[in-house]
């Protein structure tokens, strides 16, 4: 075997290895070195994985060469793949992004272990996309939190801490949940593969055990993807937490959240059975629309950006929970794209805010004036990046929402379209309000910027601008992210 | 009645997953908490346990001539669960140390006062770092 048919265990082994090695070396120059090279290996390493899979279809690996259904299967399909891609490139960003960022915000005895912190954070999350079995996700699940529970407390605002406290809470109460649930599925079948899994539930829907399990897996897993009652860790954590990291997790750690809710609904359980025999494609577009009015309502009142755009987040994942409760293969494909497109412009804007931070020393609407003539690159980014958000044509937004609003109107139900575009409007005055502060507002004699020019270095803007031109370019050229989640949703629904 | 005395393991796994929830949500005390989290990590390890069972079984060593032993998978499954709920123990005890340092209480509706405190006087609350104050002047 060549090194490429390691590639599956290869991209979690590098950035697991190098975290390690960062605290050995003990240098915050070598620290940010190493990760950078490592998510950059991940980043190619699955490139020419998605080119294998677009080809040949899912890829396979045993891990140390027990065969699959005894010992752990690393599977690979099309969705797997597009989430790995999406976690890796935004990790490859924000770890270029983070070394003047983390010199400012981190103290400096810290640097290091946060650079291995996020290693581990990175090597857990594309576990979780990776791995073809279910208590292996449930290991990788819990690797990818508490790394993040960490990199949460590391903020300099010392409320940081208190968020990171709530989450670790609730997200251990949501990780147990999906271990009991993982619990009362072996209890009944005898096995942990997922492929296995979903041969040998069907005959055994009508049990009551299984239908538990069922329950226990979807209220743990919609807790870590923040859904609409499940959501109050989340605006804290990312307002608070270092800059870099709240990027990284806004633009990664829900949606392999999303990918997990469906990996269990559509491969290991069937759609026909999660979506129609359960009432659980109610409960979503319920919940679904609730996030998406009242987490949009609570943004707009928000003076600190940050939390602006947590809150935004949460609205945003009521989307894509929205489209998934549709039932349908256009709502599955729609959900990935907007999980792809999302991932992007809450990187970008997110990142933006991190280079702001960087420059004028805090990221609430104050600091915002005379931004445009201070750092117009960044100003700019922030706008189009809104934009996106908002769903203006010519960006990755008005793609998604495309789709959702199209899915809305074939499953019928036109009341769900006009939420959807209500949402939009929401969404146009928190957008508004942070593009007034930056473009009209003039810059006070109390604000501690000068009305000089002061744009952000180079290796934060270079992050910032792949970021904003992906959202550009996925906008306008639509057929790679619109044609691989499509099929992707045909495989997970299958022949429904 | 020989059901619901078979199922005790199963009656302990519930008395102990609500007893730890409940501690989690009633209790202001950050340390409280974490020990409720813990105990309501304890549950899913004994359901686990009682999983693997087989009644009638031995141990899952071989022997000549016995056929039937408990499963010893679960068993090892936990082994890492235990693991992943120790090392969550461990960073929750961390955050409280340093809240303790920030706010000087692990008292949640305490540190809510302070905070709120902090927000009216519309000034960015900066973390103080006392322990590394002392290294610098060290």
């Amino acid at each position: 075997m060549s090194v490429v048919d390691h590639l599956p265990i290869l991209i979690i082994i590098i950035p697991l290895i190098a975290a390690p090695l960062c605290v050995l070396f003990d240098s915050a120059k070598v620290s940010w070195l190493l990760a950078l090279a490592a998510c950059i290996f991940s980043f190619i390493g699955s490139i020419k994985l998605l080119n294998t899979i677009t080809a040949s279809g899912p890829i396979s690996y045993s891990l140390g060469g027990w065969q699959p259904p005894w010992g752990i299967e690393y599977r690979l399909d099309l969705l797997s793949i597009i989430l790995l891609l999406l976690l890796t490139s935004i990790a490859s960003l924000v770890v270029l992004f983070a070394r003047y960022s983390v010199e400012q915000e981190i103290s400096k005895n810290r640097i290091v272990p946060f650079y291995a912190t996020l290693l581990l954070a990175i090597a857990g999350l594309s576990g979780i996309c990776i791995s073809g079995d279910v208590f292996n996700l449930f290991v990788f699940l819990e690797i990818s939190s508490i790394a993040s529970y960490t990199l949460i407390s590391l903020g300099k605002d010392r409320r940081a801490l208190n968020a990171a406290f709530k989450y670790l809470v609730m997200g251990t109460i949501g990780a147990t949940f999906i271990l009991i649930g993982i619990g009362f599925l072996y209890m009944q079948t005898g096995t942990l593969n997922m492929q296995d899994l979903s041969e040998r539930l069907p005959s055994l829907y009508d049990n009551r055990t299984i239908r538990a399990g069922f329950a226990f897996l979807t209220v743990g897993i919609c807790l870590k993807l923040a859904l609409f009652p499940l959501h109050l860790w989340l605006p804290n954590a990312y307002a608070y937490a270092p800059s870099v990291v709240s990027a990284f997790l806004a633009a990664t750690a829900t949606k392999v959240a999303v990918y997990m809710l469906l990996r269990f609904l559509l491969t290991v359980f069937d759609f026909n059975f999660s979506l129609n025999t359960m009432p659980l494609d109610v409960i979503l577009i319920a919940l679904g629309s609730v996030a998406i009015v009242s987490s949009s309502l609570v943004a707009i009142f928000q003076v600190n950006l940050k939390r602006l755009l947590a809150y935004s987040s949460i609205a945003q994942l009521g989307y894509i929970s929205l489209s998934i409760g549709l039932a349908s293969k256009l709502g599955i494909a729609s959900a990935i794209i907007h999980l792809f497109n999302h991932a992007l412009m809450k990187g970008a804007l997110f990142l933006a805010l991190g280079a702001m931070i960087y420059k004028v020393g805090g990221a609430e609407l104050k600091h915002c004036q005379g931004m445009l003539k201070r750092m117009p690159l960044t100003s700019l980014a922030i706008i189009i990046g809104g934009l996106s958000l908002i769903g203006i044509p010519g960006t990755a937004g008005f793609i998604s929402k495309w789709y959702m609003i199209n899915a809305s109107l074939e499953a019928g139900l036109w009341p769900l379209a006009l939420l959807i575009l209500f949402g939009s409007l929401l969404a146009i005055i928190y957008v508004w309000k942070m593009v007034e502060a930056i473009t009209l507002q003039p810059s006070t004699s109390t604000a501690t910027a000068p009305l000089t020019r002061d744009e952000a270095p180079l290796t934060m803007l270079v992050p910032i601008w792949a970021l904003v031109i992906a959202n550009i370019y996925y906008g306008i050229n639509t057929e790679l992210t619109v044609s691989l989640a499509q099929r992707a949703a045909n495989i997970l629904v299958g022949g429904y | 009645m020989s059901n619901i005395a078979g199922l005790f393991n199963y009656w302990v796994v519930i008395f102990l997953m609500m007893a730890g929830f409940f501690v989690v949500i009633s209790q202001g005390n950050l340390v409280k908490k974490i020990i409720g989290l813990s105990l309501f990590q304890a549950s899913a390890f004994i359901l686990y346990i009682s999983i693997g069972h087989v009644s009638g079984g031995e141990v899952p060593i071989y022997v000549e001539g016995s056929n039937l032993y408990s499963n010893p998978l679960p068993h090892v499954l936990i082994l890492t669960a235990i693991v992943v709920s120790v090392s969550t123990t461990a960073v929750g005890l961390a955050i409280i140390i340093r809240i303790k340092e920030t706010y000087n209480t692990v008292e949640e509706d305490e540190i809510q006062i302070i905070d709120n405190r902090k927000d009216d006087e519309d000034e960015p609350v900066e973390e103080e770092h006392p322990a590394e104050q002392k290294e610098d002047q060290s």
